[in-house]
Parts: structure tokens; C-alpha cells; sequence
């Protein structure tokens, strides 16, 4: 069970919550999309030109998908009966983020008749930056990864990936926690940044890859990669640190 | 995005060729038999909505701002079901200019409109909007105009003014061209506002009556415009939810000074704000309706107000696209050679990746506007 953590900073990550879509979908993993950013269509046309979709998924019981922005204006507008994921909307001052584990729990519980459908469950957050401009503190999003990790990492063996914008140099002491705090537990944080120099067309922005050990902290050095990339159509193309075709 | 959910419900329960009206159909005689009439319903649906266009990127459902100069810049147009941001500049001068023409765009396209605003009645802000270049004389003027302008897009100007020439001058609601050009030193004629239909929400006269939402850390003034929003996308049907529509329409959505104090808002008083979530919420929700409905937003904010960082990028990371301006006015560019041709810089700060991993943007992004009498444009800085 591991902890992914993807991260951008002056650019939009996205494309890598795209990709982990459609590669553990295609990999027959039972998937929970929490999605808070974008709608259910969007995820379901930029996975079709990645070969996978949602919608077939979706229906056999692959992939149970959150759609944020829509469940908002249901519990916004409208009282409801048994508590909602996203009740924290409502209330004025949420402390936890409780109704949504209990979501994501119900999603990923193996099937009572020990026979796996599916390999294993995989938890996808798009993202959690959200949450703290929807009035959660830092440490009750900590708190609701942490009871995940040990639910669907530990106990069902399954994976957690999930986004976090990094605020860069804007003071956003919130986020800076909430990243800080992740960077530490994950083993494996692919931080998409843009260019240094500035906007490029050719080259999108950097890729760094750290693979950690949380559990060992002093041992061995962690592993890191750095690509450049640029975001096409229906893929994205990595290469070495000046090494764009554009250049060459 | 937006569920355009048509249903067929024309069909004759009793007879055999039934004459019906013409709500889904595109012919008047519609023979017996559920099949005809669900094909029939589906071609309506074809049917496009005045003033709107897919995009040739995403086949995505476009409306312009109305300023055609920004239309090119934000890949053809603003997207149904996003929210454009506009940071305001230092004097509020061009954003509320910009604001005006969305507005007025929406009701030369015959588009509903519903103008939320904290410091003027929606019925003045109606009045000040610019008339828009629809006939003959407009088009002599706007020749001298071009001729100034050094982009290609001049020669798409001008064909585009020829085929106007034949169209009688009150047809304007039925004008099917995609983005107009407004005279600022006109006011809009008095018949097409009153020929269009316009909600609006003046924050002061709404804020006696209490909510029904028990209070969730939004201010008293976000959650009043929300449930307004809310209540008009219902009842009149943008979000597909009335079925007895008969012609699919869009809802332009402008609020004026979000987040300034006018709207009960601390956020630009002080750096720790009580309630800071107050309006990130509030951009969250009012997503979340547009994403299920066929409306487009226009929100004007005074981010250089906002004392905290912080709330300004969470807002940027909220929206879908986020325009800044910057004028020159009473900064020491207005006197500076180098500005002299141009009024203000406008910085693209975001756009979004809808429905694809690419985005159309341009490559420039030193961008500079200059306000002529008839004519907003948007230029490379070309001199250093």
C-alpha cells in the first residue's frame, strides 16, 4: 500500500491525476474518485482519448466517482436525510472530515464473498487544496489521509494517490502544512512545476520524481529523477533536461 | 458540462396526425408513434442557441465576452459553465467597462441576464451599457478605426461589418454573429433593454430578509445571491430540469465587486479575516451550479484589496478563468514614452483544460489594451 503524492506548483498538475485514472483502471483496480475540481464529463472525455471509460467503469462498480461540484449544490440547497460526504458545506464550523472517510470506506470494502473482483483498491483525490479553501483546517485533512492510509493502505493493501497545488511563495501557511505534512508520510511525490525561465510552447515543465521511505527515515538516500515534459493531445511526452526536440 | 437533457413530450396522445405546436418539433404535422417524436426532439436540440459556438479545440459550448480582442485570447470565447474572473484594476475603470460589455453582449444576443451588484442597482448599471455597431454609419467610423490596427484580425473586422449593412436596424436581438463591437460613447437603445430579460440582485435592498440556510461560514450577502442564482437557474430551466422550454436559452451571470466589503465581505479589510472561506466557498458552490446548467459568469473582483496572499491564489485555483487588469492610471507609466499608446496591461493569469489535457494559449503574454471610442483592443507591447 503506498501514498502517491502529486504536486504542482505555477502549473497545472492535472495531467497527472488524468493518467493515474486511467492507468489503474486499466489495471482492474477498484477505484474511488473523489473528484472536487471538475466534473464527471470532463474526466470522462480526457479518459476516453487515454483509453479508458468512465462511464463503462462507472457502471460495473469499477470506479465509484465523488462528483464534488454537483453533490455541493445537492447539499448546499437541499437538506438531506443521511449525512453526505460533503456535509462539511454546510456547516459553519466542520471539524472533521468523517462523512467523507465513511464514503470512501463504504466504496473500497472488499466484497463480503472473499472473491476479488477487482486487484486492489486505489484511492484517487483531485484535490485536496480544495478542502482547506472550503473551510477545513490543515490538520483535519491530515487526519482524514492518515485514517485512509491506515484503511485502504494498510489494511486492503491498496494505494492512495492525491493532489495538493503547491501556494509556492504566496504565504499559504494552510497548504504549506498539508504539503509538508504528506511529503513526509508518501513514498513516491511527483512535483510538476513550470519552467523557471518562464512559459515555454514547447516545453511544458518539469517533472521530479522522489521515490522516499517513510518508514526509515535515516536510512538510505531517496532516489530522485528530474524530466522535462510536454502535454499533447492524447499523451505527454517526457525528456531529459534539455533534451526537448525542440532544441535539439 | 451541461446535461441538455431534451424530452420529447410532444407526442399526440389521441390521434393519428396530430398538428402540434411547435415546441420540439421542427415540422407542424407530427405523425403517431413515440419513435418520430424522440428523433424529432433530438433534432432540435441540434438546433443552436443564439450567440453560441463550439469551440474548434473541444467542441466545448462558447459565448462570447463581448470583446472579440479577449474572445481570441481565451481560445474563442468563455466556455458555458465557467466562471471568468476579472481582477480589477486600481479605479475599477475597465473591469466595470468589460463588465458591460458581457452584459450587453448578452442581451444584443438576447441571452437572459442576471446583474448581482453591492453598489449599483442592477437598472443603472443597464442604462450605462454601450450601444452596440450594428448599422451602416457605424461601419465608416470603424474603417478609420481599422485602419490603425495592425493585427490581422482588421480584415475579419471588416467582413464581418459588410454583412451587417443589409440588416435592418432593430433586428439586433437576432444578430447571429458571434462577438460585437460597442460604442462607449453611446448607451444601449432603451428598446432592446427592455426587449430582454434581465434579473437582478441589489445586495442593500436584499439583505433584510434572513436565509434559510442555517449560517455555514458564508457571509449573509453570498448566500442570499447564491439562492437567488440557484432559484432562477430552476425556475426558468437552465439547468434542464423544466422540460416545457421551448427554445434552449443561456444565462449571463455578472456580479459586480465580489468580495469587497459592500457585500459584507472583511476579506479586503484586514489580513486575518473571520471569515476567510467565506468566499472561496461561495466560488465553489456558484461552480458547482454552473457546471450543471447553461449559464456563464462574469465576477469582477478587487484582488488588489485582498490583504491576504494566500486567498487570492486559492481564489485563482477556483475559478476557471482568471483575466487581470492593470491600468496606467495615476501609476507613473501613464507618463512613461514607452506606454504612451496604450492604457493598461492586461495579464492572462489562467485558463482552463476543459474537457483535454491542452489548452489553446497564445504565445505572447506581454499584452497591452488601449480603450478607443469604438474599439477595446487588446495588442502586443511592441515597443520594449
Amino acid at each position: 500500500g503506498k501514498l502517491t503524492l502529486l504536486c504542482d506548483a505555477n502549473t497545472d498538475g492535472s495531467f497527472l491525476v488524468h493518467h493515474f485514472l486511467s492507468f489503474y483502471l486499466k489495471a482492474n483496480c477498484k477505484v474511488c474518485f473523489v473528484a472536487l475540481i471538475q466534473s464527471f464529463s470532463h474526466y470522462n472525455i480526457v479518459g476516453q482519448k487515454l483509453g479508458v471509460s468512465l462511464t463503462a467503469a462507472r457502471e460495473c462498480g469499477q470506479l465509484v466517482f465523488l462528483e464534488g461540484l454537483k453533490s455541493s449544490v445537492d447539499v448546499f440547497f437541499r437538506t438531506q436525510a443521511e449525512p453526505h460526504p460533503l456535509q462539511f458545506l454546510r456547516s459553519a464550523n466542520a471539524e472533521n472530515l468523517q462523512p467523507l472517510y465513511e464514503f470512501v470506506r463504504e466504496a473500497l470494502k472488499p466484497a463480503d464473498d472473499g472473491e476479488a473482483a477487482w486487484r486492489c483498491p486505489v484511492l484517487l483525490v483531485d484535490d485536496l487544496s480544495v478542502l482547506l479553501s472550503l473551510g477545513m483546517g490543515a490538520v483535519a485533512v491530515l487526519d482524514f489521509i492518515h485514517y485512509c492510509r491506515a484503511t485502504v493502505c494498510w489494511e486492503w493493501k491498496g494505494n492512495i494517490v492525491a493532489l495538493v497545488h503547491d501556494s509556492g511563495d504566496t504565504e499559504d501557511e494552510e497548504n504549506n502544512i498539508l504539503l509538508n505534512g504528506l511529503s513526509h508520510q508518501s513514498h513516491l511525490i511527483l512535483q510538476a512545476e513550470g519552467l523557471a525561465t518562464g512559459f515555454c510552447r514547447d516545453v511544458h515543465g518539469q517533472l521530479r520524481i522522489l521515490w522516499r521511505t517513510p518508514s526509515q527515515p535515516t536510512a538510505q538516500r531517496d532516489r530522485s529523477l528530474t524530466y522535462q515534459y510536454k502535454i499533447q493531445d492524447k499523451s505527454v511526452s517526457f525528456f531529459a533536461k534539455g533534451m526537448s526536440p525542440a532544441v535539439l | 458540462m451541461a446535461a441538455v437533457a431534451t424530452c420529447g413530450t410532444g407526442v399526440g396522445k389521441t390521434g393519428s396526425m396530430v398538428m402540434a405546436g411547435s415546441k420540439n418539433n421542427v415540422t407542424g404535422f407530427q405523425r403517431r408513434g413515440p419513435r418520430a417524436s424522440g428523433s424529432d426532439s433530438s433534432y432540435s436540440r441540434l438546433v443552436s442557441i443564439a450567440g453560441t459556438r463550439p469551440s474548434v479545440r473541444n467542441g466545448q459550448l462558447l459565448v462570447s465576452t463581448g470583446l472579440p480582442a479577449l474572445d481570441q485570447l481565451l481560445g474563442g470565447g468563455l466556455a458555458v459553465g465557467t466562471v471568468l474572473l476579472i481582477e480589477e484594476d486600481k479605479y475599477n475603470i475597465y473591469s466595470s467597462l468589460l463588465f458591460k460589455y458581457f452584459l450587453a453582449e448578452g442581451i444584443v444576443n438576447g441571452h437572459t441576464l442576471l446583474v448581482a451588484s453591492a453598489k449599483e442597482d442592477p437598472a443603472d448599471i443597464l442604462q450605462e451599457l454601450p450601444a452596440p455597431l450594428l448599422d451602416d454609419n457605424g461601419k465608416k467610423d470603424f474603417d478609420e478605426d481599422v485602419c490603425n490596427h495592425k493585427t490581422s484580425e482588421s480584415n475579419i473586422k471588416m467582413k464581418i461589418a459588410w454583412r451587417y449593412q443589409l440588416l435592418p436596424k432593430m433586428e439586433a436581438i437576432s444578430s447571429s454573429r458571434f462577438g460585437h463591437y460597442y460604442d462607449v460613447s453611446k448607451k444601449m437603445p432603451q428598446e432592446l433593454i427592455e426587449a430582454s430579460k434581465v434579473h437582478g440582485f441589489f445586495f442593500p435592498e436584499k439583505s433584510s430578509s434572513t436565509p434559510n440556510i442555517e449560517p455555514c461560514s458564508l457571509t449573509h450577502g453570498y448566500i442570499k445571491l447564491l439562492q437567488f442564482i440557484q432559484n432562477i437557474i430552476y425556475e426558468e430551466g437552465f439547468d434542464g430540469s423544466n422540460p416545457q422550454k421551448k427554445q434552449k436559452n443561456i444565462l449571463r451571470i455578472g456580479i459586480q465587486n465580489l468580495g469587497s466589503p459592500l457585500w459584507g465581505d472583511d476579506i479586503c479589510c484586514t489580513e486575518n479575516c473571520d471569515n476567510s472561506h467565506s468566499l472561496t466557498k461561495f466560488l465553489y458552490v456558484l461552480r458547482g451550479l454552473l457546471r450543471t446548467s447553461l449559464s456563464a459568469c462574469v465576477i469582477t473582483m478587487p484582488t488588489h484589496l485582498i490583504q491576504n496572499k494566500a486567498i487570492i491564489a486559492r481564489v485563482t485555483n477556483l475559478s476557471d478563468t482568471v483575466v487581470g487588469l492593470e491600468s496606467f492610471i495615476g501609476s507613473e507609466r501613464e507618463t512613461n514614452p514607452l506606454y504612451k499608446d496604450y492604457h493598461g496591461l492586461i495579464h492572462i493569469r489562467q485558463i482552463p483544460r476543459l474537457n483535454n489535457l491542452i489548452y489553446d494559449v497564445s504565445d505572447v503574454k506581454d499584452l497591452a489594451f488601449k480603450l478607443k471610442r469604438k474599439l477595446f483592443t487588446i495588442e502586443v507591447r511592441e515597443n520594449f
